[in-house]
C-alpha cells in the first residue's frame, strides 16, 4: 500500500480534497473563442477562395456570432479571475512561453476585428442602418476595399485562437489528462466544426449545407481520431497518465464522455448528417445544435476531469 | 547563491510547528496555509514504513508556475526564490493547475500567494520561520552554491530524495531519507 495523509490539517479551499481551481467560466470561455474562431476562419476563407467575392448572407449571419461570443466568453473568464482589477496586467508584458499571453494578445486583437467584420454587414439586419460619422463610413470604406488582405489575418489569428485553447490545456504537465499535445489539434478541429455548426444553422443554400455538412463530417472523423489518439498515448504513458485514460474507460467521467461527448456529440449528428445526405426530409438546424452541444460538453469533461486528475508523488 | 531546504526525515517528529510558525510569519489567513506536513505510510502490513515530512513550495529551477504566468506576476528571484508580486497577479489560476505539488492557493485577497522562502527574514541573515522553530531541527536552510554549507554538506553525506523528480521541474527541496 501507498498512503499519504496530510496531518497539518491542510484543506485548502478550490485545492484540496480535488483541485477545482477553474470552474464552469473555463469551459464556456474556451467553447465560445474555439466558436468564434471556427467562424472566422471559414468566412475568411472563404474570402481567399473566392478572390473577394461578397460573402453570402449565410456567412454573413454567422458573423454576428463572433462578437457576442467573444464578449460573452470574456465576462465568463471575468468571473474566475480573483484579482481581477489587476487583469489590465495581461496587456503590459508579452510571454512567450504562456499560452495565457499568447491567447490573451490574439483575443485582443481578432475581437475587435470581429467586431469590425459584423458591423460591416449591419444593413443584413436593420435594412434602413446609416452611420451617422464620416470617420466611421471611412473605417468601413476601408475595410470593404482592404479584406482581401485583413482576412489572411483574421485566417491566421482564428487558427491560434483555436489552437490555443487546447495547449492552454496541455501546457500544465502537473495535469496529467492535460499533458498530451493532442489537445491542440483536438480542440482546434472541435472549434473548426463548431463553425460549420453554426455556418449549417444560418444557410438556406442546399448546395451550401452539402458542404459543410461534408466538412462537418469529416471534423467529426478527425475528432474521433484524435480521440482515439489520445487514449492510445495514455495507455502506453506512465501510470499517472493510465490513470487519467481510465477515469474515461470505467472511471468517474465515463458516462460524461462517452454519452455527452461522443454519442449526442459526435456519433448521432454524424448519423444524421449521412442521412441527411441521401434524403434531404429534415432539418439540420437539430444536427448543428447537437454539434455545438457536443462542443461545449467537451470542453466541460476535458477541463472537470483535467483538474481531478493528479500528479503521483 | 542557489537557496535549497533540506529536511530530514528521520527526525521529523510531525508536529507540525513549522505550519503554526509560517502562519504567524507570513500573516497566512485562518484556514489556509503555505507549508504542511504528510505522513506516507508505504508496505504491506506488517512491513510498513512510515515516512514524516513537511511540504512547502519546492522553489523550482524549472518552474511550471513561472512558465505559464501570463504576466510575469510569478517570478524567480535572487538565490533562485520563485516568489509572486501581489499587484502583478490576475488571480487566473494557471499557476495553480501547473504546479505538481499543488503548492499555491488564492488568497482570501484574490491573488495568489505560497511559501517565499521567508526571503524577508533570510536578508535580515535570519533563518525561515518554520526552520528558525523545529523543535526537532530536522530542517535545514543554506545555499547550495557554497560547499561549505549546511544543505551542501548533508547532501553530500546522506541519501537524499525530491518529490516528483519525473516531472522535470528540478525541486530545490531536499528530504534525507
Amino acid at each position: 500500500m501507498k498512503e499519504e495523509l496530510f496531518v497539518s490539517g491542510r484543506n485548502l479551499p478550490n485545492i484540496d480534497p480535488q483541485l477545482h481551481v477553474w470552474h464552469w467560466p473555463i469551459p464556456v470561455y474556451l467553447f465560445l473563442g474555439g466558436l468564434s474562431a471556427g467562424i472566422l476562419f471559414f468566412a475568411a476563407l472563404y474570402v481567399i477562395k473566392n478572390k473577394g467575392k461578397d460573402l453570402p448572407d449565410s456567412y454573413k449571419k454567422a458573423l454576428f456570432v463572433p462578437p457576442v461570443a467573444l464578449v460573452l466568453g470574456l465576462i465568463a473568464l471575468l468571473f474566475d479571475l480573483t484579482h481581477l482589477f489587476y487583469s489590465w496586467r495581461l496587456f503590459t508584458t508579452i510571454r512567450l512561453e504562456s499560452p495565457m499571453s499568447w491567447g490573451a494578445w490574439t483575443l485582443l486583437t481578432i475581437t475587435p476585428l470581429a467586431f469590425l467584420w459584423a458591423a460591416s454587414n449591419i444593413k443584413l439586419l436593420f435594412p434602413q442602418w446609416d452611420w451617422k460619422y464620416d470617420w466611421i463610413k471611412a473605417i468601413f470604406k476601408f475595410w470593404n476595399e482592404n479584406l482581401k488582405y485583413i482576412v489572411w489575418l483574421v485566417i491566421l489569428l482564428s487558427v491560434i485562437l483555436g489552437i490555443y485553447t487546447g495547449i492552454l490545456l496541455s501546457a500544465f504537465n502537473a495535469r496529467p489528462l492535460w499533458n498530451t499535445s493532442i489537445l491542440g489539434p483536438l480542440f482546434l478541429s472541435s472549434a473548426l466544426s463548431g463553425g460549420a455548426a453554426v455556418l449549417i444553422f444560418f444557410s438556406n443554400n442546399e448546395e451550401e449545407k452539402k458542404i459543410f455538412v461534408k466538412l462537418s463530417m469529416l471534423l467529426i472523423v478527425i475528432e474521433g481520431f484524435l480521440f482515439t489518439h489520445m487514449f492510445m498515448g495514455f495507455l502506453a504513458s506512465n501510470q499517472v497518465q493510465l490513470e487519467a485514460a481510465e477515469m474515461f474507460l470505467g472511471g468517474d467521467y465515463t458516462i460524461h464522455f462517452w454519452i455527452f461527448d461522443v454519442i449526442v456529440g459526435l456519433i448521432i449528428p454524424l448519423v444524421l448528417e449521412l442521412i441527411w445526405l441521401r434524403k434531404q426530409n429534415f432539418s439540420l438546424k437539430i444536427v448543428a445544435l447537437l454539434l455545438l452541444f457536443g462542443g461545449i460538453m467537451m470542453r466541460f469533461t476535458m477541463v472537470h476531469a483535467g483538474q481531478a486528475a493528479r500528479y503521483l508523488y | 547563491m542557489r537557496y535549497a531546504m533540506v529536511i530530514d526525515t528521520l527526525k521529523c517528529v510531525g508536529c507540525s510547528d513549522c505550519v503554526v510558525a509560517c502562519q504567524t510569519e507570513n500573516n497566512v489567513p485562518i484556514g489556509y496555509c503555505r507549508d504542511w506536513v504528510v505522513e506516507a505510510v508505504n508496505g504491506t502490513y506488517p512491513q510498513l514504513e512510515l515516512e514524516i515530512r513537511t511540504e512547502r513550495c519546492n522553489h523550482c529551477e524549472n518552474s511550471p508556475c513561472v512558465r505559464c504566468c501570463p504576466t510575469g506576476a510569478s517570478h524567480i528571484v535572487e538565490g533562485g526564490v520563485v516568489l509572486v508580486t501581489h499587484d502583478e497577479c490576475i488571480g487566473c489560476g494557471a499557476c495553480i493547475e501547473s504546479c505538481p505539488y499543488d503548492a499555491r492557493y488564492q488568497h482570501p485577497e484574490g491573488y495568489v500567494d505560497k511559501c517565499t522562502f521567508c526571503l524577508h527574514r533570510v536578508k535580515d541573515g535570519l533563518l525561515p520561520a518554520c526552520v528558525s522553530v523545529c523543535p526537532t531541527r530536522c530542517m535545514y536552510f543554506g545555499d547550495l552554491e557554497d560547499p561549505n554549507s549546511e544543505v551542501s554538506k548533508l547532501l553530500k553525506k546522506r541519501d537524499y530524495k525530491t518529490l516528483a523528480p519525473e516531472a522535470g521541474t528540478n525541486p530545490h527541496i531536499f528530504y534525507l531519507i
